[in-house]
């Protein structure tokens, strides 16, 4: 039997395999074409103190061997999530929820994961620190190692479950962000948050996406987020979870051989939906093609 | 919503751009004229939707118009090609709510979806009415076909130079139908909804990530609610539709 469990920040999971946040909802859509119990956890849609409608539609544009989003973080906020989403999520998945949350102040992000803090089923926060600070000029926390470690500070101080930054790639140097964030006490790193981009429409040559610019995410990321796993990871004493362009068991092999503890699936989702039950169900097999009994065993093996 | 391959077994042209394409394969997740499926092609990251036209038994059509790579790609598909298909998407429309005589109100490659809701009401024994509209002769489908499900048809060409000159609205009588129901361009769902007297149902178009309510890429906001265009629609209720600017 290979061994798929993996220690993630303290609480051992059944195997790496994570739909990453805003591909997954709060899980119960899923778990009408699946058993989501499969997962080892899922992070659920980016909440944020009040509710958020988003962007103005168009928020789709595909792209070679990619798309880019840019939905703005809809979701009902996180009193709506405490008492209509999670009741929904718990009833059909009885491990831990990822509870990946948004803010655009210092305190919106202490506000929101205070409350969901009591919240038994959550095992973990993912901290998205890709939005703009309103109190620092519109410039993302995540792009500068001192907002990014303030945010971490504040939530490490109204929780006491694991706190996980989720970075943005969109900087001169991600491993100065991931150093700031463990200073200040996270206790882990996923990364990467999706790549600005944009395309223009060469019928009304204007942009295709009505914000203009989103979110670039799919199978050509790939490279880029291994890239940054790896030298996150060599950084940081702190778990690390890969992501960004994962599609395969083999995708998921090669993030852990990076320095990833745990993978995120993200855009794979939303192609098919049941990219994270092929993935799961695809790695006994690969492990074996390639002599892996553990999968706990090889991660960071190719830094050595 | 179920993932199943259909192997296609026609894709024949009804105008210059716009062709039919009959599948074969899983159609029980269709339980509504207006749903869709989500069609995976190779060398496409993302899927296309396109909204089914008609289905009986194993056999399901599509009408699609060739606008971009992906539906050019499809109009190049040999019988025997097969599918990935997502099948049975969106909530359709509700032929409960119709009364005796509903009228059915088609724009372009709006049209398809209405042919098995035509053939829904009529087999219900309601009398149909429909009103097809194109900017050109050239460019008319499915015409006869409606006509021989047993409804009154009109065309409406925006250049005259077939059926009524002008647009759908043009051909909208005031009062008379019990009902309507309207798939098309968004600025022909505008006009039909200032037009109309009774109340109706519509069917609106945005682009989409998943096709099935995992990304929120195509959310609106409406009367009752944020609703997902994939998921709540396609098929929404003209007291529930908020115009956005």
């Amino acid at each position: 039997m290979a061994g798929l469990k993996v220690d993630l920040c303290g609480i051992t999971i059944d195997n790496p395999v994570i739909p990453a946040s805003g591909t997954f909802g709060y899980g119960y859509e899923f778990a009408e074409l699946y058993d989501i119990n499969i997962l080892g956890t899922f992070s659920f849609k980016g909440t944020t103190k009040d509710e958020r409608f988003g962007n103005p539609t168009p928020r789709i544009a595909e792209c070679k061997s990619g798309m880019i989003n840019a939905v703005g973080l809809q979701n009902p906020g996180v009193d709506k999530v405490i008492s209509e989403e999670l009741p929904k999520a718990k009833k059909c998945f009885c491990k831990k929820i990822m509870a990946n949350v948004s803010g655009f102040s210092v305190d919106d992000y202490a506000y929101t994961c205070e409350k969901l803090d009591c919240c038994d089923e959550i095992g973990w926060f993912e901290v998205n620190v890709s939005c703009p600070n309103v109190h620092g000029g519109g410039m993302s926390f995540g792009t500068d190692p001192a907002a990014a470690a303030d945010v971490t500070k504040a939530v490490k101080k109204v929780t006491s479950k694991p706190v996980i930054m989720k970075l943005s790639p969109n900087v001169t140097d991600i491993v100065q962000i991931a150093k700031a964030c463990e200073e200040a006490g996270a206790d882990g790193i996923s990364l990467i948050n999706t790549l600005l981009g944009m395309r223009i429409n060469l019928k009304t040559k204007r942009p295709v996406i009505a914000n203009k610019m989103g979110g670039f995410s799919g199978d050509a990321i790939f490279p880029v987020a291994l890239r940054m796993v790896y030298q996150v990871s060599s950084a940081v004493k702190i778990p690390v979870i890969g992501m960004g362009g994962v599609s395969s068991a083999e995708d998921v092999i090669e993030m852990m051989l990076a320095g990833a503890c745990a993978v995120e699936v993200g855009a794979a989702n939303l192609v098919n939906p049941f990219a994270c039950r092929d993935i799961i169900n695809d790695l006994p097999r690969v492990m074996e093609k390639y002599k892996i009994d553990d999968l706990s065993s090889i991660i960071g093996a190719a830094h050595s | 919503m179920k993932q199943c391959q259909f192997e296609v077994t026609e894709n024949i042209s009804l105008t210059d751009t716009v062709k039919r394409m009959k599948l074969r394969g899983d159609t029980s997740t269709i339980i509504r004229p207006g749903q869709f499926i989500n069609i995976k092609l190779d060398g496409m990251f993302l899927r296309r939707p396109i909204s089914v036209c008609d289905v009986e038994d194993d056999i399901l059509t599509i009408i699609y118009k060739i606008v971009g790579k992906g539906t050019e790609l499809m109009s190049r598909m040999k019988s025997g090609t097969m599918l990935d298909v997502l099948s049975g998407l969106g909530n359709g429309y509700d032929t409960s709510v119709s009364g005796d005589s509903p009228l059915l109100i088609g724009g372009g490659v709006g049209v398809p979806p209405l042919y098995m809701l035509a053939k829904k009401l009529i087999s219900e024994g309601k009398n149909v009415t429909v009103i097809l509209g194109f900017n050109t002769k050239d460019e008319v489908f499915y015409e006869s076909e409606f006509t021989n499900l047993g409804a009154d048809v009109t065309v409406a060409t925006a250049d005259g130079s077939y059926g009524i000159r002008g647009f759908v609205t043009d051909a909208m009588t005031d009062g008379g139908y019990s009902y309507f129901y309207t798939c098309g361009p968004e600025l022909m769902l505008k006009a039909v909804y200032s037009k109309s007297d009774t109340s109706g149902q519509f069917s609106f178009e945005e682009r989409m990530g998943c096709g099935f309510g995992a990304c929120m890429g195509c959310s609106c906001k409406t009367v009752t609610g944020n609703k997902r265009i994939c998921k709540e629609g396609p098929v929404l209720t003209k007291e529930d539709i908020i115009w956005q600017a």
